[in-house]
């Protein structure tokens, strides 16, 4: 995929950074990313903003060893479906264990970390990671 | 979703060798499928009103786009009208259900399906970037997930929830290049042992290179027409008894369980009530194995077992050629390859074999009511067909 | 609680030291140095992971500074990160840390750069715009991951990690008292735009450099204040290796037990813009309530910023609401030089 121009990754920066979603005020569930329509409770429902605790547990993980492009350098990384304590999931890399170190159920915390450069003149990017929780 | 209007038949298939095609382009593989289709079907190519071709990324893998356009004229079919269907790796079993809707409102009477991908056109971490384009692109592959890294986190939840084992999910990719062995058209023609899966390089954990269908090129061909016009064309017309198609999220993170596929379940359910079947009564299916976990858990969602008992299953041997429900005879996309947009199409070139009686040494004897499955993603777009030699209902 | 006006408190702050570590031994074996002058400088030292920079560390060290000081980020009028590593030359590092913490949009932000003393002078600017009443709250971050060049010296001291201390007017745990600054053109350190590592004038760090700009300001500060050195309970001075401010201490009659529990160099290195204020948040995590700390940074070009200031009774309960200091200092893992090496991207043609 050719390098997006800088819209396409800074829409994303607040959701990113600050692991910041929607929650559907009818039903109570929440979602990440933001939404605008609740699934469940469509033109019904009302979305809020919501910035998530960053606290979770590993619901599933791998460890990716053929990189896509811009993840050459961090070969061989933990990758995580985690499940927000608030019951969205998001899917995370795992920093700071090794793979035998994991465990699905296993606490984490979000923390904040580079995700990939845009070669060495083009944009860092950043956004949440996770680790685990001591 | 309401019966076709006319009911829709398959007058002929066509396919090529699915591999490392160096000297085809994506306009050499197209017209190769599709000449021995046409060939198959004993039209010419004037018959066909319509083209409908699926391709998930000739964008992103040759820079093309218009993809429908290439279709029509490489195959010297201007001035009829062409469209690209595109959801990831269903796009071709997508495109065969547009045409079925075209032939089904009467608007046209002999559609050509096609399905092509040319995927060796770019280095292995462009093309790994490329099918991260069917998973959720904003919130799974720009945080680094790869596309077996989606299958290989679902295969460690179904191992954690129902202890399926690490050989289970080899044994899949064992019998798949087995049934290769016997498939001309086939990528692989290597048989291989439990031991060769293990010994293979972990891609994500705990998936290994064999346990993930290989990156290939390949186009497939299929003409269809309405059925009662079919015995116009050959005396074995294949009749469509269900074209469905279903949806889930794009992101499978966000699924509650992520060791089934809702929409393979809907659009089973969907598909066996159109086509008034049960599971039992499949003789024969194709089932989406472009990783070994998706063989087994889609077996489950399709009612062949139980859900967690896909392992079982393939382990006792029940969906081997001869058994029960041989699934993935032409060797699945584990060993017959899987490019990504031909796949669809080409399974239903294998399911027609089967039916016609023209399997070879893979034949599955009697077969009458094979299906077919394809998934888009993680998932996110499954379609379903059901074939069969018999037009009427079946109980 | 005390509330006095015209006076700037302290009232959060939070430290971030990544978990790699390598030791000085391993460098010099590549090398060919003597290992026990080496270990003299700096056992072993702190070293970012692939993922982190000098903004992913300040986020970090910011998130804590505002858990111990409870408030609301959208109330920070003013985000100022010093670093001599900022991810980019064009384009602030405080802008992204403002977001991450959510302080945007109402607010000033702007990057500093004075060699290990950027992040005191980041304090001492959101003091100015504190106590002239045009912020209410301010946050000052000095954070680094500078490099050193392989083969040099520095190579053995030059670490990652990051402080961040939020200032105000309320629930303070440490006033500042005073704040004193020396300041003159000695270029002792210094590194060219596009040059990828630092050049240094050798010996000429020592005298000239350090301990002119040091023992200058500490002096400075405990004239302006009136004060003697009996008077802190304390000490804190930027430490670039174990033997300076040691040396520099020695030379003021400053008894080692008042400069030990931020001495932290022997065990992370020389964290740059971080150093003085990681050594702080140090102290800050044992001192008790009515205890006098002076702090002194020195930043090489060459200046340094000292400060007088007195822990509150809030200090006990505060320092428990984020991680301390000792905690990050043990949890680590070691690293080859080899795997440094692909860490610290001085390896050529790697793909990006």
């Amino acid at each position: 995929m050719e390098e997006k121009a800088v819209a396409f990754h800074w829409r994303a920066f607040r959701e990113r950074y600050g692991l910041v979603g929607s929650r559907c005020e009818l039903c109570g569930r929440h979602f990440f990313p933001g939404r605008v329509i609740c699934p469940a409770c469509r033109r019904k429902g009302k979305m809020s903003e919501h910035r998530f605790s960053g606290k979770g547990r590993v619901y599933s993980f791998t460890v990716v060893r053929t990189p896509p492009t811009g993840f050459e350098i961090f070969i061989p990384y933990l990758m995580a479906i985690v499940e927000l304590e608030e019951g969205a999931r998001v899917v995370s890399q795992l920093v700071d264990c090794k793979p035998e170190e994991v465990q699905i159920g296993m606490s984490v915390e979000a923390c904040f970390r580079k995700i990939r450069e845009q070669n060495n003149s083009g944009l860092v990017l950043y956004g949440f990671k996770f680790r685990p929780v001591k | 979703m309401k019966a076709p209007k006319r009911d829709i038949a398959i007058i002929g298939v066509g396919t090529t060798k699915y591999g490392e095609h160096w000297n085809y382009s994506l306009k050499d593989l197209i017209t190769e499928a599709g000449i021995r289709a046409i060939e198959d079907a004993k039209i010419s190519g004037n018959d066909i009103e319509l083209i409908v071709g699926g391709s998930m990324s000739s964008g992103m893998f040759v820079g093309q786009e218009h993809t429908g356009a290439l279709f029509a004229d490489y195959m010297g079919l201007n001035p009829k009208p062409a469209i690209r269907t595109e959801a990831a790796c269903a796009s071709s079993s997508v495109a065969l259900r547009v045409g079925c809707m075209a032939i089904a409102s009467g608007m046209h009477d002999c559609v050509a399906i096609g399905g092509a991908e040319k995927m060796t056109d770019v280095y292995g971490s462009q093309a790994t970037t490329a099918l991260a384009g069917a998973m959720d692109r904003d919130n799974e592959a720009y945080f680094g997930l790869t596309f077996p890294g989606v299958y290989a986190m679902m295969a460690k939840r179904h191992m954690h929830q129902y202890g399926t084992t690490r050989e289970q999910l080899s044994l899949v990719a064992v019998k798949n290049h087995s049934n290769a062995m016997h498939n001309p058209y086939a990528q692989y023609h290597k048989k291989i042992s439990v031991d060769d899966v293990m010994r293979s390089p972990l891609v994500a954990d705990p998936l290994r290179l064999l346990d993930c269908s290989p990156i290939a090129d390949g186009a497939a061909c299929i003409i269809i027409v309405p059925a009662e016009s079919a015995r116009k064309y050959t005396d074995t017309p294949i009749y469509i008894r269900a074209s469905v198609q279903a949806s889930d999220t794009l992101g499978m993170y966000m699924r509650h369980d992520i060791t089934t596929i809702n929409a393979n379940i809907q659009a089973a359910k969907l598909a066996y009530q159109m086509a008034g079947v049960k599971p039992a009564g499949i003789d024969v299916a194709e089932v989406h194995d472009c990783f070994t976990i998706n063989e087994i858990i889609s077996c489950e969602d399709l009612g062949f077992c139980k859900k967690g008992a896909g392992g079982k299953m393939v382990q006792e041997g029940e969906t081997q050629i001869g058994s029960r429900i041989p699934v993935n005879t032409s060797g699945g996309l584990k060993a017959k390859g899987h490019p990504v947009g031909a796949t669809g199409a080409g399974q239903i070139v294998e399911l027609v074999k089967q039916l016609r009686g023209d399997a070879g040494k893979r034949q599955v004897d009697g077969a009458e009511t094979a299906l077919a499955h394809n998934v888009g993603g993680s998932g996110s777009t499954v379609a379903i067909h059901i074939l069969s030699r018999n037009r009427g209902k079946v109980c | 609680m005390n509330k006095n006006k015209g006076m700037i408190m302290t009232v959060g702050y939070g430290a971030y030291i990544p978990r790699w570590r390598i030791k000085s031994s391993s460098i010099a074996e590549i090398w060919g140095s003597d290992k026990e002058r080496t270990n003299n400088l700096v056992g072993e030292k702190s070293v970012c992971s692939l993922d982190e920079d000098a903004a992913t560390m300040a986020v970090e060290a910011g998130k804590s500074a505002l858990a111990r000081a409870g408030i609301n980020p959208k109330k920070i009028g003013a985000v100022y990160v010093g670093s001599e590593s900022h991810p980019y030359v064009v384009k602030s590092t405080s802008s992204i840390v403002a977001e991450a913490l959510d302080a945007t949009p109402e607010l000033t932000a702007a990057d500093l750069e004075f060699a290990c003393k950027a992040g005191t002078a980041a304090i001492q600017i959101v003091m100015g715009l504190i106590e002239s009443g045009r912020i209410k709250y301010g946050l000052a971050i000095g954070s680094d991951t500078a490099q050193g060049r392989p083969g040099d010296e520095l190579e053995h001291t030059a670490a990652s990690g990051a402080a961040a201390f939020i200032l105000g007017n309320h629930d303070i745990l440490a006033k500042i008292q005073d704040t004193y600054s020396y300041t003159t053109d000695t270029p002792d350190f210094w590194r060219r735009e596009g040059e990828e590592f630092p050049r240094h004038g050798g010996r000429f760090t020592g005298e000239p450099a350090y301990f002119t700009h040091v023992l200058s300001a500490t002096r400075g500060l405990l004239e302006k204040t009136g004060t003697t050195v009996e008077d802190y309970d304390h000490f804190v001075f930027h430490q670039p290796n174990v033997k300076f401010p040691m040396k520099a201490a020695k030379t003021l009659s400053i008894p080692p037990e008042k400069v030990m529990p931020g001495m932290l160099v022997a065990k992370i290195g020389n964290t740059y813009s971080a150093s003085t204020l990681l050594a702080l948040s140090a102290v800050l995590d044992i001192a008790k309530p009515g205890e006098n700390v002076l702090v002194t940074s020195f930043g090489s070009g060459a200046g340094s910023d000292s400060f007088s200031m007195t822990v509150t009774d809030l200090i006990p309960e505060k320092r428990k609401l984020a991680p301390l200091v000792k905690d990050m200092i043990t949890v680590k893992e070691y690293l080859g030089y080899a795997q440094y090496v692909k860490f610290r991207n001085k390896l050529k043609g790697v793909v990006r």
